[in-house]
């Protein structure tokens, strides 16, 4: 075998954040058409890690060294000039620009008078569009386009420059099986032109199908290497957390109640025709489908944000209709929401503030909100949900992309909702954590709560659910129990394979 | 310790710049003219700063929430001529609540534009302070208004008068900066503001409804702004139509002198308060050099880029930056 020298080496890089150490002395190498997987826990560094190699934080100590060079990574800019090119966990896109602009920002082709060459951006865009298969083209603004197609867009910019390493932070959290499949291909190519890839995911049959080599880190500090064919996945989950991951599903045998929710005929213009479901208290039903499959409308409209064309929704059996979200959580309705940073948090407010926000009209002491009683219930769930951070008084906006989703899941689970609701609640959660709040999820149906649980991931809804309402463009094709549903089924009906039959 | 780069003094300029400027300012003054350290001097500043300091208070809220409030000071014309004139109508203890509720009206009108309709607040209130100057001249008919009986009327009070040994419009200032401070940094209602400025969205989804919020923020401005018209009424017995005319800049150049983004979110009223005293030493440091008052119409533009400029800075930790 000939010596290869490595693309990319990062020495004893060390980073601290007020009250955090971030990285402590991490080292690692990715070698040129080498995917390498970095893993650990939420907060355990991987995001700050991949900053730094992207130039956009700067490392106390270490160095950075490409092709056996010295660098210094000035800024963002810097990095892709020196061909790092870095795909971030929390999308950076400008919403008011068009698909072209945002993947050619700051470097847009121009003509004489330095004008933009407009039909030259849109030429070039449309290529890599085509080649990422995705149903939108140059000119769409990006505001418009659904979380996964922004996604995509993000991966577009990666193929613009001649890279010698690209930085994937996380990008499957919001995709769809057909986008991955796509993403996989482009990262295939890319391997395949001794391009050196980082890969930071949570989702390990990824991890074992796309990398070559998987690094872990733990609270900061480099745990070692190995070859993805030498480890599996419990391997891995023991370098990461250190301790075995009881996965097995708590059985708890209670009686459903009585039924807390019912939604008859419900429609809302084409995004979903004529649903119908029931919701016991004490069970959890999960809505499994493809994007666009209207999951998430029937989610919105039950909380109030959007307001349903035809059908009605009962309440213990009342019906009502909820105009707002405020009407909806005064009905004991909580939605975790599909997005966190648009949706679900204020990232310049702290911790403790989010996590309390849509109750603080009821931690009163006297006119003024009960600091007292804010911090019992931040405590409470920082501790259930195993949130890292310094303290409550940690702005949002500096958590790791995983604790931030955490604190919108104790944030609605500290609301004791009679009907929750939660969208895609694991995206960007950690194994061990997915299994806690799996496990949560399963605790607060035994208590009697009806939950309903929105997912992409095939393995979660089965995993959590007593029962599963396969979607399919806009209408329900089958509710199955959790003894009937198999992944064949299952997929067969959330692809409109199989004909409607009576939920 | 290895010596200070360029660049850590940028990044320590970039967060620390307003008060770097300030304490430069403080040193120029002193060195041209003693007077300035002067505890009369001070006082002065201070008491003279009420007025402005006061509706300060209340844009700082609409700022959190998000939005701009640049009618504060057509509005504060309003406030004073309406309570002058009414003074002589129907006595002073009914014009000032009058005059409070038509003030207060106005800021509901705006809250609801802005609020429940949803209107760009730039626009609203821009058009607001063309709007209210017309309505103010309408109701006086352009002529200045003043007290017929200036000596026998105990509603000198708020402008002129001392309580505690202190002047009583730095009392009212102190007074509503505290109950204020306490709604903004300790209520469920604060906290709502710094969620609709911070991010909307999140807000709306936490069941907070946004439209109550800023319509909330603007009739607290409006109230602030009431104030601070029975203050400058009561201090002169008599005004002209314009006595507000461009306060609405020195206000806004004093929130985000303390601290309060342009994009919402954040801000403290406390902050607010040191933003008016800077503002305030600051024209009065012109004024002592002997600049004419008409300088600071410039300066207060110059102020509020400079601040805008440090905010900028500050986030990104830089004086200056390719992007973004
Ligand atoms: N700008 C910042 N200010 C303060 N602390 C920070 C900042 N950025 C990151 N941290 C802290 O550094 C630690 C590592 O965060 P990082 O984002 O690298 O985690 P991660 O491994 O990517 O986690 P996740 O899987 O949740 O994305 C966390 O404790 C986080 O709170
Ligand atoms: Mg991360």
């Amino acid at each position: 075998m000939t010596e290869q020298i490595p693309v990319l080496r990062l020495e004893g890089i060390v980073k601290t954040f007020p009250g955090v150490r971030a990285l402590d002395g991490v080292s690692l190498s990715i070698m040129p058409g080498e995917v390498h997987a970095l893993m650990g826990e939420n907060g355990a560094g991987k995001s700050t890690l991949m900053k730094v190699l992207g130039g956009i934080h700067q490392p106390d100590e270490g160095r950075i060294i490409i092709e056996e060079q010295p660098v210094v990574m000035a800024g963002p800019l810097d990095a892709k000039a020196k061909g790092i090119v870095f795909i971030h966990q929390e999308l950076s896109l400008a919403d008011e620009l068009s698909v072209a602009e945002n993947i050619y920002l700051g470097e847009l082709p121009r003509k004489r008078f330095g004008l933009v060459d407009w039909a030259e951006l849109e030429a070039k865009t449309n290529g890599i569009l085509e080649k990422l298969k995705v149903g939108f083209d140059a000119k769409t603004r990006v505001g418009d386009l659904s979380i996964a197609n922004q996604q995509m867009v993000e991966i577009a910019r990666a193929l613009t420059v001649d890279a010698k390493a690209v930085i994937f932070d996380e990008p499957t959290a919001s995709l769809t099986d057909a986008e991955k499949t796509v993403l996989f291909e482009v990262i295939a190519d890319l391997k395949a032109q001794g391009v050196g890839i980082a890969y930071i995911s949570h989702r390990m049959e990824e991890i074992f199908r796309i990398t070559d080599r998987i690094s872990v880190l733990r609270d900061g500090q480099y745990q070692g290497t190995v070859n993805t064919g030498d480890t599996d996945e419990e391997g891995v989950t023991h370098m990461m957390i250190g301790r075995k991951l009881d996965l097995s599903r708590n059985e708890s045998h209670h009686e459903l109640g009585n039924v807390a929710l019912e939604v008859r005929g419900l429609s809302c213009g084409d995004l979903y025709r004529d649903v119908s479901f029931e919701l016991r208290r004490g069970e959890v039903v999960g809505f499994y489908g493809l994007v666009g499959a209207g999951r998430t409308e029937i989610a919105e409209t039950l909380f109030g944000l959007r307001d349903p064309s035809a059908g009605t929704i009962l309440l213990d059996g009342e019906e009502v209709r909820i105009h707002s979200p405020h009407d909806a959580i005064e009905r004991g309705i909580s939605l975790v929401p599909e997005d966190r940073k648009a949706q679900g948090l204020v990232l310049g407010m702290n911790c403790r503030d989010n996590m309390t926000l849509p109750q603080v009209d009821d931690l009163k002491a006297g006119p003024f909100v009960a600091d007292g009683a804010e911090i019992a219930i931040f405590d409470q769930y920082r501790d259930k949900l195993d949130i890292r951070t310094p303290g409550w008084k940690q702005l949002v906006g500096n958590l790791s992309g995983g604790n931030q989703q955490k604190i919108v899941i104790g944030k609605w689970l500290s609301m004791h909702p009679n009907v929750l609701i939660v969208d895609e609640p694991t995206r960007g959660i950690d194994v061990g954590s997915k299994a806690e709040i799996h496990n949560l999820i399963r605790d607060l149906a035994a208590q009697g709560y009806a939950v309903i649980v929105i997912s992409s991931e095939m393995p979660e809804v089965l995993h959590v659910s007593d029962r599963i309402v396969a979607m399919y463009s806009g209408r329900i094709m089958r509710t199955f129990t959790s003894e009937e549903v198999t992944e064949e089924n299952l997929i067969a009906a959330i692809s409109g394979l199989e004909t409607q039959k009576v939920a | 310790m290895s010596g200070l780069t360029r660049k850590d003094i940028g990044g320590f300029l970039a967060r620390q710049g307003i008060l770097v400027a300030f304490v430069l300012f403080i040193i120029g003054f002193t060195i041209a003219n003693a007077r300035f350290l002067d505890p009369d001097n001070i006082m002065g500043v201070v008491r003279s700063s009420a007025i402005l300091g006061v509706m300060a208070l209340g844009v700082t809220f609409v700022v959190i929430s998000g939005n701009l409030d640049l009618s504060v000071g057509s509005m504060m014309s309003f406030s004073t001529i309406v309570v002058l004139d009414l003074h002589d109508k129907i006595g002073p203890a009914l014009a000032i609540p009058a005059m409070f509720a038509m003030t207060l009206c106005l800021g509901a009108f705006i809250g609801f534009l802005v609020g429940y309709l949803k209107l760009n607040s730039l626009i609203v209130t821009l058009g607001m302070l063309s709007a209210i100057h017309g309505l103010t001249l309408t109701y006086s008919g352009g002529k200045n208004m003043d007290i017929a009986d200036k000596e026998g009327t105990w509603f000198s009070v708020f402008g002129q008068g001392e309580a505690l040994g202190l002047p009583v419009p730095i009392l009212i200032f102190v007074l509503l900066a505290a109950v204020l401070g306490m709604l903004l940094s300790k209520m469920p209602f604060g906290r709502k503001v710094y969620a609709v400025g911070g991010n909307g969205t999140a807000a709306t989804f936490s069941g907070i409804r946004r439209a109550r919020v800023v319509f909330g923020c603007y009739l607290i401005s409006a109230f602030c702004v009431a104030t601070a018209g029975l203050i400058q009424a009561s201090r002169s017995l008599g005004s002209q139509n314009t006595v507000g005319q461009g306060l609405e800049l020195e206000v806004l150049a004093a929130v985000i002198l303390g601290g309060a983004s342009l994009m919402g979110g954040s801000g403290t009223i406390f902050k607010t308060v040191v933003g008016v005293l800077i503002l305030g030493f600051i024209q009065n440091g012109l004024l002592l050099m002997g600049l004419q008052f008409y300088v600071q119409y410039v300066v207060t533009w110059i102020i509020i880029i400079l601040a805008v400029w440090l905010d900028i800075a500050a986030k990104r930790g830089k004086l200056w930056s390719p992007i973004a």
